[in-house]
């Protein structure tokens, strides 16, 4: 994926090399000095990414190189930055004494199953957002922004009194069904809907179709790269959510890797108690998956024209 | 008939009612579930004194008075405003940094370099919290080690609220790039060269371009980032959780949590509902007051 270039052209890369002079604008420059400006641009942009990419990239380079380290040499001094004795200790005891296997189960569960039905309604959803204009319609829109500031993260007391009498409580259902609505899914449906001209929906009409045959038939098969993007935004929001399994979950049988990790840290007494080799192992068996699913679908997480779409 | 066609077509869709309503009714039923329901009797229970359990009684506004007298609350108020206020300029200026860089013909090997800044949006909240916490480890943390070799002190990343609370601007703002950058990047394509072109001939500097004509051009963009980043970070909570539990004791306890340890400590659903309806006008109002600049804006543009 090669980065088409909107930074200014620079004013030697102009056709007609003269016309600076003409406008008496900038001296020209002898073809040398123009060759050196352009180097050292090249060279400072370069470096300034490159620079960023090692402080960001630093925190998880970091953890990762941690997680190949014994637990006795977590915290002997002086610290080694890359490990003296590689092991996958950290890993294996995270697997067994930590119920990784099952953490991740649960969490395959919640996020696959909210990410299916997400879908469906958001497709559903955007797809009436952008073709129908019954006042309902419009004013559900309104509520849709409005869920987007409303959100579980502020009003979690009441919520959870609603899981509770809906006997949502200490059930995978409870962390899926509350998550399948989501805005950014409609608003990216809507948009892409919207540039699908009505032509296609009036011809259909004239056919004879009944309204949801054409969506079912002929407008959502065409929306095949919006489903493929909110698929992998939705499976990493799931994965990653904290907040309803929070609220949902107190059996261990049914925590996610989320809830998993964080009651790991938050049991066990202030500071140093910490099992940090296990803590290693567990949070970065919980990152790579999400990381696999973002090389495999890079193209569609980086497409622009999604980003647009989310843009309300 | 040609007249009938006409007001038809006028019409449109209008006539449809079945078939939207279908398509919108399962995303109606969970709005109405878990966002308006909650809603309302929150609501309700701001104004009683529910424990979660039994007969609320009603206690008029004492919830919002108490609330308001609250030193804790005061405090969990001041310190989220002070974090969103903190991570907002910063997302702002690494993420637009990032992605003029991206963008950029002068900048080569972009591959990796964009893999590891998107990076961070695939880690949840939870193991952000962590990250940091190893990487700045009071005893053990690798910065704390560096700045013992280049012969400084270990520094209380921990015990300092105030540093603590810059750690988790840092991890913050570390997390939230990418998805800006990605906003950033898809407005920066979007702005044609023939203006950077005309720029250029009149002989503007690269930061005056960049002044003059990138920013005004992707202000509608900027404003996005602004406003989803700061209700991002009034409701931060797992990231804290994880960094220290909101600690030093109680210091930075933000919003979300000290909602959720009134209700889920010490029992107080009323008294926390009461909280929530406050940090929602809070956001209503901040939203607003952005929204309200970016029209002033552009009518003066």
């Amino acid at each position: 994926m090669t980065t088409e270039s909107t930074l200014p052209s620079q004013v030697a890369d102009l056709p007609h090399g003269d016309l600076r002079a003409e406008m008496g604008i900038k001296k020209q420059l002898p073809a040398r000095r123009v060759i050196f400006v352009e180097s050292s641009k090249y060279l400072s942009a370069t470096t300034l990414l490159w620079f960023m990419a090692a402080l960001y990239g630093f925190p998880v380079l970091w953890f990762v190189l941690s997680s190949f380290k014994p637990s006795g040499d977590l915290f002997s001094y002086p610290v080694s930055f890359l490990p003296q004795h590689f092991t996958v200790h950290g890993y294996i005891e995270a697997w067994h004494s930590f119920n990784v296997g099952l953490y991740l189960e649960n969490t395959l569960i919640v996020a696959s199953c909210a990410t299916l039905m997400t879908l469906a309604a958001s497709a559903c959803t955007g797809y009436a957002l952008a073709k129908y204009d019954n006042w309902w319609v419009k004013g559900f829109f309104i509520c849709i922004l409005a869920s987007t500031m409303l959100s579980t993260q502020t009003i979690l007391l009441p919520t959870f009194l609603v899981i509770r009498d809906v006997h949502l409580y200490n059930n995978l259902l409870g962390i899926i069904i509350p998550n399948v609505m989501s805005a950014t899914g409609c608003f990216l449906f809507r948009q892409f809907f919207k540039n699908v001209p009505d032509d296609l929906i009036e011809a259909a009409r004239m056919d004879g179709a009944n309204e949801l045959r054409i969506f079912l038939r002929v407008m959502a098969p065409l929306a095949r790269p919006a489903f493929v993007t909110l698929a992998i935004f939705s499976f990493v929001w799931r994965w990653n959510d904290f907040i309803w399994p929070l609220l949902v979950l107190s059996n261990p049988r049914w925590f996610t890797l989320q809830i998993g990790i964080e009651n790991l840290v938050n049991t066990t007494a202030e500071g140093a108690g910490i099992n940090w080799s296990v803590l290693l192992g567990a949070s970065i068996i919980e990152i790579i998956p999400l990381v696999l699913i973002y090389l495999a679908f890079q193209r569609y997480v980086m497409s622009t024209d999604v980003m647009a779409g989310i843009k309300f | 008939m040609v007249n009938h066609m006409t007001i038809f077509r006028r019409r449109g869709p209008k006539h449809y009612t079945f078939a939207p309503l279908i398509l919108i009714i399962p995303n109606v039923l969970l709005f109405a579930l878990f966002f308006v329901w909650p809603a309302a009797i929150g609501l309700v229970y701001s104004f009683t004194n529910y424990t979660g359990f039994g007969h609320p009684s009603f206690i008029g506004l004492a919830n919002y008075i108490q609330l308001f007298h609250s030193p804790a609350f005061t405090d969990a108020l001041l310190r989220t405003l002070l974090f969103a206020a903190l991570v907002v300029p910063l997302t702002v200026v690494l993420s637009l940094l990032l992605a003029t860089l991206l963008v950029s013909k002068y900048a080569k090997g972009k591959t990796i370099p964009r893999i590891v800044f998107f990076m961070p949006w695939l880690i949840s909240p939870i193991v952000n919290g962590l990250l940091w916490r190893w990487l700045f480890g009071q005893d053990f943390g690798y910065v704390n080690y560096i700045i013992q070799q280049l012969g400084g002190h270990a520094v209380a990343w921990q015990d300092n609220g105030d540093l603590a609370l810059l750690v988790l601007v840092l991890a913050e703002s570390w997390a939230g790039t990418a998805f800006s950058m990605l906003l950033f990047i898809a407005a920066l394509k979007n702005i044609p060269r023939v203006y950077y072109e005309a720029a250029a001939i009149d002989g503007a500097t690269y930061w005056m371009r960049f002044r003059k004509v990138t920013l005004p051009l992707i202000r509608t963009t900027t404003f996005i980032v602004v406003l989803l980043a700061s209700i991002g970070c009034m409701q931060e909570y797992p990231l804290i959780l994880a960094f220290n539990n909101g600690g030093p004791i109680t210091a930075n306890n933000l919003m979300v949590q000290y909602i959720y340890d009134t209700g889920f400590d010490y029992g107080k659903f009323g008294y926390g509902s009461a909280v929530s309806f406050v940090l929602l006008l809070i956001l209503m109002v901040l939203a607003f007051i952005q929204i309200a600049i970016n029209r002033r804006r552009e009518v003066r543009v």
